[in-house]
């Protein structure tokens, strides 16, 4: 097969896939999107608890199940195999808490114990199905890694009533859930009966788990359950808005993974979703807006250069205030970098900086070498007044409120007002000068400046 | 009765002894590195990082065109550093808690190694479907280790033996080390011992030693040999170094009887070895002296009718 020939293929296959015409495809997409729904709803309630290992637990403890169901009439029968996988999660859920009550092993432990030891009679269960030969065992071990479009109609509606049944619980019943959730010790005061409630969950986990191993296997379904609803984790800090972004994920991941995996026929498909849904996660981890690292990092290099603005600004007011009070005074550089302190060329810049955003201006055009800098004057703008001004005032009205409100000794007052100068609202400014009676002399004896406005 | 216990160490005497052997080996070696992984509170790293192996196994048979142990083993190893500094980095860059970014790093991780082996199948002498079940039958049918002229056993057996060896040296060399980090960071700080520097030298041993029972049982019932041989041990005794002491026997125990179970019943020896384990864990469970649930049901009663 030549490349021309390969990409014709990839086109042909993309096409059948986008264009839903096939009825392999309809079932495949629409079970990927109900698991990815399903999987999202039950996950969030699972991340938010941090109980998100118990999905991969319970996904390995099914295993047994799954053979025993197949057992009672040796056929592939969906319900008795669901049934089945269903008894033996919740089996091994019940085993993992006997052992964390009744010995002194850790959750941890517990559920890997569980895991591989379900799993273990699991396979050998199945190994025992195929050596004695007994009907037809061969699609058992898709359970493994799943193959989205060997899945049957019946096992889509499976998936729909599931889905139905995990969202009308959880619907009716989120107030309960989400106090279980959050505050364990208030829904035991409110006499929330937290163990039935726990049960429900649990069951809905194992449904939803049960009816995912046809599409993306035992492995990977714990990955549905948990990535999607951490994604969502990262977007939001309502839980209700949480849960409508993970079940999106989820179906996102679900639709994109089987597009993948139909592309190149015959690959497995759990683990292109699993891929799809971390790919997702990781550029939500970059750049979701609320908790993403590159928005939170820009948040704080932002807070920063307020600081570092402002400190100038409270550096440049109080050379002003030395001189006495007279408006447009020209400060010169050197002057601002005796009172600060530090190398000449982090002063040029701090003041370019200051100029780039209108709060001062150079009186002078401003040479392109070095030597002489020191010389350069500047003024402040009347904004750039304005902001020094209430950020002398902030401070100074906090050093009284410290030391009159609070009684703080005088010599302790300045290094707190230092850093609460930069976080003080205009609220609160209001208030504290209520409080204080609109006072003008801090505890040092300075004037506090006041707002012209006000004056 | 002879048919099920004599015959396969008679007449079939060098595949079982071979099988079991291998299955003993895995399991102390899984146990010992797991007894520290249990009171770490971390059994479902061992988990995690038994399945993020893949992708560097993968990557490192395609990377070198071959079988080789080494390439394996390397890449089994910063596979399993990689797990753990992704989980741990992801804990400490988002609010996601530990217990999600395991779940997340190790089934990304997993993913990938699964769809590379399908994507080049052709190329890599690897099938997803062994990494993950492992044939411990196979193992007399493994190329012998030869010397001076004659045939010592399995390769596969030699090099888990020699690994066991290097872990209890190891661990008797850092016993100390490895205690106080396991249970009290803070004192290991002050003490000069470096909590990192033995938290990653364990996950580096973890990795080898899973990817060395592989082939031989398989990514999911490797945790089984990885966590029971300790957690039977600890219903028996609180102290560290009698639970290291009596992962042997438990292995042992776990090996023999597994290969009965399977001989008997004719399924997967790893599997049987896995329910084995699990069996021993629940006696031990019920009648262990002391803590055990049976004596502490007596010891109920005993008092109960003390008081009348």
């Amino acid at each position: 097969m030549n490349a021309d020939e390969s990409q014709l293929i990839f086109w042909q296959q993309a096409l059948r896939f986008l264009s839903f015409e096939d009825g392999v495809v309809r079932i495949a997409v629409l079970g990927a999107l109900l698991l990815g729904c399903a999987c999202g709803l039950v996950g969030s309630f699972m991340v938010v608890r941090k109980l998100s290992l118990f999905g991969d637990t319970l996904s390995h403890a099914v295993l047994p199940g799954v053979a025993l169901g197949f057992m009672w009439n040796m056929s592939k029968d969906p319900w008795t195999i669901f049934i089945g996988a269903v008894i033996a999660g919740l089996a091994g859920v019940a085993v993992v808490q006997a052992i964390t009550r009744t010995t002194h092993l850790k959750e941890d432990s517990a559920m890997a114990m569980v895991l591989a030891g379900f799993y273990g009679l699991g396979i050998c269960l199945l190994t025992w199905l195929q050596h004695s030969g007994t009907g037809e065992v061969a699609g058992l071990d898709k359970m493994l890694f799943g193959q989205i479009v060997a899945l049957s109609s019946e096992d889509v509606w499976l998936m729909a009533i599931i889905l139905v049944i995990a969202g009308a619980i959880l619907f009716v019943f989120y107030k309960q859930y989400l106090v279980l959730s959050f505050d364990p010790g208030f829904a035991f005061c409110s006499g929330i009966p937290a163990r039935l409630f726990n049960g429900v969950l649990m069951l809905l986990l194992a449904f939803t788990i049960v009816a995912g191993l046809q599409a993306v296997g035992v492995v990977l379904i714990s990955a549905l359950l948990i990535t999607p609803a951490a994604t969502a984790y990262l977007w939001t800090n309502r839980f209700h808005h949480m849960i409508f972004l993970s079940c999106g994920f989820g179906m996102l991941a679900g639709f994109a993974g089987t597009f993948v995996s139909f592309l190149k026929g015959g690959l497995p498909t759990g683990p292109f979703i699993v891929l799809a849904a971390t790919l997702v996660f990781v550029s939500s981890w970059l750049a979701a807006p609320l908790h993403g690292w590159v928005p939170r990092h820009v948040r704080n290099w932002k807070r920063r250069r307020r600081v570092a603005i402002e400190n100038v600004l409270k550096h440049i007011y109080q050379l002003i205030e030395q001189r006495g009070p007279v408006l447009n005074q020209q400060i010169r550089l050197r002057e601002l970098n005796q009172r600060r302190n530090e190398p000449l060329p982090d002063s040029l810049r701090v003041v370019r900086q200051l100029v780039r955003q209108g709060l001062a201006e150079w009186v002078q055009v401003v040479p392109a070498g070095l030597h002489e800098t020191g010389g350069l004057a500047f003024v402040l703008t009347e904004s750039g007044h304005r902001r020094a001004q209430e950020q002398v005032r902030n401070h100074r009205l906090w050093e009284l409120y410290l030391n009159q409100a609070a009684s703080y000794p005088m010599d302790h007052v300045h290094e707190d007002a230092e850093e609460m100068e930069h976080l003080l609202s205009a609220a609160t400014i209001e208030r504290l000068q209520r409080r204080l009676a609109h006072p003008t002399l801090d505890p040092h004896g300075k004037a506090i400046p006041q707002n012209e406005r006000e004056a | 009765m002879n048919d099920l216990f004599i015959v396969p160490w008679t007449e079939q005497l060098s595949t079982t002894l071979w099988i079991v052997v291998m299955g003993f080996l895995v399991a102390m070696t899984c146990g010992w590195v797991g007894t520290f992984l249990i009171v770490r509170r971390s059994a479902m790293v061992g988990d995690a990082i038994s399945h993020s192996l893949l992708p560097g196994i993968a990557i490192a048979f395609l990377w070198t065109q071959s079988r080789d142990s080494l390439p394996m083993f390397i890449g089994a190893a910063l596979a399993g550093v990689l797990t753990v500094v992704l989980i741990e980095a992801l804990q400490k860059s988002s609010r996601i808690k530990a217990d999600a970014s395991i779940g997340i790093i190790f089934s990304a991780l997993f993913a990938l190694g699964v769809v590379l082996i399908s994507l080049y199948s052709d190329s890599i002498d690897l099938d997803a479907e062994c990494v993950l079940y492992g044939e411990i039958a196979f193992i007399p049918l493994e190329p012998w280790l030869e010397m001076w002229g004659r045939e010592w056993g399995p390769v596969p057996v030699w090099r888990m033996a020699i690994l066991a060896v290097a872990v209890l040296i190891l661990m008797r060399l850092f016993y100390k080390e490895l205690l106080v980090t396991s249970f009290d960071s803070a004192l290991a700080g002050t003490l000069g011992i470096s909590p990192a520097v033995y938290h990653y030298g364990l996950t580096i041993l973890l990795s080898l030693v899973i990817v060395s029972a592989f082939e031989s049982v398989g990514a999911i019932l490797v945790v089984a040999m990885v966590v029971f041989p300790g957690a039977t041990g600890m219903l028996w005794s609180d102290r560290l170094d009698r639970i290291l002491l009596q992962v042997p026997l438990w292995s042992a125990l776990t090996a023999a009887g597994g290969f009965h179970l399977a001989y008997a019943w004719n399924v997967s020896i790893a599997g049987a070895m896995a329910v084995v384990a699990g069996a021993m864990f629940l006696l031990s469970w019920a009648f262990s002296p002391g803590r055990g649930w049976f004596w502490k049901r007596i010891r109920r009663i005993h008092q109960a009718t003390c008081i009348f």
